[in-house]
């Protein structure tokens, strides 16, 4: 089952496509992470998939196929847009009485139980929470509903260092306990590397890579070499090239069997290394991820 | 409504039941208890203050009534006695009504308004309508359940007001017709407080911002209420022409004219004040109930 699957999708505002032709599948069971620059379409991606926005093209459906934001899908999901918007004038006992409200499930005692592990008073106004326990209670109301997908929306933005890691644990461990899936967008790498395990880069509104972290890396390889030297591998699916006074990196795609040029060094990439290239170097695109349709999109790397 | 919660959708599990109607009553007085008292406390002390010059002005009328002299067997009369002995007298009870005129706007201001333009402002929207209640049945719920609150109390409040001036109605200056009393009493009070909270809900939709939402109410009521009033409201019925010159003080004269010495005015009669009534409920009613529908209809299309 694919939690989101899109086809063709693109989303045009006033003046300006935030998405287009997006076409990608996010197999159940994952955490997958969303990135991209700002202005890429991340948002809007997944303001697509819970139903906020409506597609100006193409198609979007989550949990295997019910469209977005229909009544089935909304049961299956949960979602904590970007800042965390709560009900700043209502306590927190009111929150957790209205998401109770609104869904026809919700686990009251996992709810009460969290928060009181992370000390955040139920009599308290949620406007005068810290960003962090802002961030918690919104997770806490969203896993609450025991989700088959959890969506976040720059879950990380605004929080310090030690709350991202409480945030990311708790998000972790309610993935392991119920199968539950993650999609998260975030531009915070360096937290992305240790939790996801699956991969979408979007830029410029169109989708870059997609797939398992784990085949993602395997399918890429730092060389290292002569400056000189360069020039002759342009045959190879290069991503991103840089020069150093007499070496060169390249960050080809290639499997570790493939022989290495004589003269050159080859070494594993890590994930923040390979989206980093790929950001910059906006014309590659790989999708090696379960995709619906045929890719229309040279996947020719340049250089 | 039903039409509006998408239950028919195809692949649905038919065994999933939607999250049931009546759990919104607890999210929205939640949500809105603090405005819905503002507005029974406000409503509440006007109330207050008509209830008692009510009671002042029924026990001097009626005092008044049963000392009349012989010859006095009109309450007009009755109430140019007590107009000298009741020391808030016509001006004051005009300007009382003329004050209170503002009511429905007010509500719609408040109330109406905020309802939906602060959950865009806020960004709140994005944690409600991604709940599984779904959004056009959320926006339906809360704004049906508003409104029925802000029309019964709007309602309860004409109904003291009606109880307050009833003496009154009817003297010249008061006719029952007349633009100072008519919108205050019978149905219309509650009709064009449904009809203020109604704009505000769609302007909020449209304009997203607390304030400017508030602004846009409050001119578009005002404007609605000024063209009714001066424009329209006189043409509910044909009026009455004649010639006599003892036209009835209650009726609402509508204009007079000269024609070959002899003076004709044209009025509308006070027997016709529950027809005026209903046309007008009627019309905002309908009103009303298409904004609201709007309303739901955006919330369920827009786009975030």
């Amino acid at each position: 089952m694919n939690v989101i699957e899109t086809s063709g999708l693109g989303k045009r505002y006033r003046h300006a496509w935030a998405l287009r032709e997006c076409t990608l599948a996010i197999p159940a069971g994952h955490v997958a992470a969303l990135v991209g620059p700002n202005g890429a379409g991340k948002t809007t991606l997944l303001n697509l998939a819970v139903g906020l926005a409506t597609p100006t093209a193409g198609v979007v459906t989550v949990l295997g196929g019910r469209p977005a934001g229909s009544p089935d899908a909304l049961d299956g999901i949960a979602f904590v847009a970007q800042d965390t918007p709560l009900y700043e004038s209502l306590s927190v006992t009111d929150m957790l009485h209205l998401t109770r409200n609104l869904n026809r499930h919700f686990d009251q005692g996992y709810a009460r139980a969290r928060l009181a592990e992370l000390g955040i008073p139920l009599g308290k106004k949620t406007g005068k929470l810290s960003g962090g326990q802002q961030a918690q209670l919104a997770l806490t109301l969203a896993l609450a509903r025991r989700p088959r997908l959890l969506v976040l929306d720059e879950p990380l933005a605004n929080l310090d260092p030690l709350a991202r890691h409480d945030f990311m644990a708790t998000v972790m461990a309610a993935a392991a306990e119920d199968g539950m899936s993650v999609v998260l967008s975030s531009h915070v790498l360096a937290e992305l590397e240790r939790v996801a395990d699956y991969l979408i880069l979007l830029s410029e509104g169109k989708v870059r890579v997609a797939g398992e972290v784990d085949d993602l890396l395997a399918a890429h390889r730092v060389l290292t070499g002569p400056a000189a030297e360069v020039d002759r591998y342009a045959d190879l699916a290069v991503v991103h090239a840089s020069r150093a006074e007499a070496q060169a990196h390249l960050l080809v795609r290639t499997g570790s069997a493939d022989p290495v040029p004589p003269g050159w060094e080859a070494h594993p990439v890590g994930l923040e290394e390979l989206v980093l290239a790929y950001l910059r170097e906006p014309g590659a695109a790989t999708l090696p991820g379960p995709v619906r349709t045929r890719d229309t999109q040279p996947s020719e790397a340049t250089k | 409504m039903t039409a509006l919660t998408g239950s028919a959708q195809p692949g649905q599990d038919p065994r999933m039941r939607p999250v049931p109607w009546q759990r919104m009553a607890w999210v929205t007085w939640r949500q809105h208890r603090l405005m819905l008292a503002g507005v029974v406390a406000v409503l509440g002390a006007v109330g207050l203050y008509l209830l008692k010059t009510g009671l002042d002005i029924h026990h001097a009328f009626a005092v008044v009534t049963a000392n009349c002299p012989p010859r006095c067997n009109s309450r007009q009369q009755a109430f140019g006695i007590l107009a000298t002995q009741y020391s808030s007298g016509m001006p004051g009870m005009i300007l009382i009504a003329g004050l209170l005129q503002v009511v429905p706007a007010l509500i719609g201001t408040f109330a109406g308004a905020p309802v939906l333009a602060r959950e865009f402002e806020t960004g709140t929207f994005r944690y409600t309508w991604t709940q599984g209640f779904g959004r056009a049945r959320w926006a339906a719920a809360k704004l049906a359940l508003l409104a029925v609150v802000v029309v019964v109390v709007a309602g309860a409040f004409s109904l003291v007001f009606s109880w307050c001036y009833g003496p009154i109605i009817g003297l010249p200056r008061f006719s029952a017709l007349g633009s100072t009393t008519f919108d205050l009493r019978g149905v219309v009070l509650a009709a064009w407080t449904l009809a203020a909270f109604a704009i505000g809900a769609l302007a909020g939709v449209l304009i997203r911002q607390v304030v400017p939402t508030m602004a846009a109410t409050l001119a578009t009521w005002t404007g609605l209420a000024l063209a009714t009033g001066l424009y329209l409201r006189r043409h509910y019925a044909a009026p009455l022409v004649t010639s006599s010159h003892n036209v009835a003080p209650s009726a609402w004269v509508m204009s007079q004219w000269w024609t070959r010495g002899m003076q004709f005015t044209s009025y509308q009669p006070a027997s016709r004040f529950w027809t005026f009534q209903f046309i007008e409920g009627g019309w905002l009613l309908a009103l009303s109930l298409l904004l609201i529908a709007t309303t739901v209809w955006l919330v369920r299309r827009r786009a975030a």
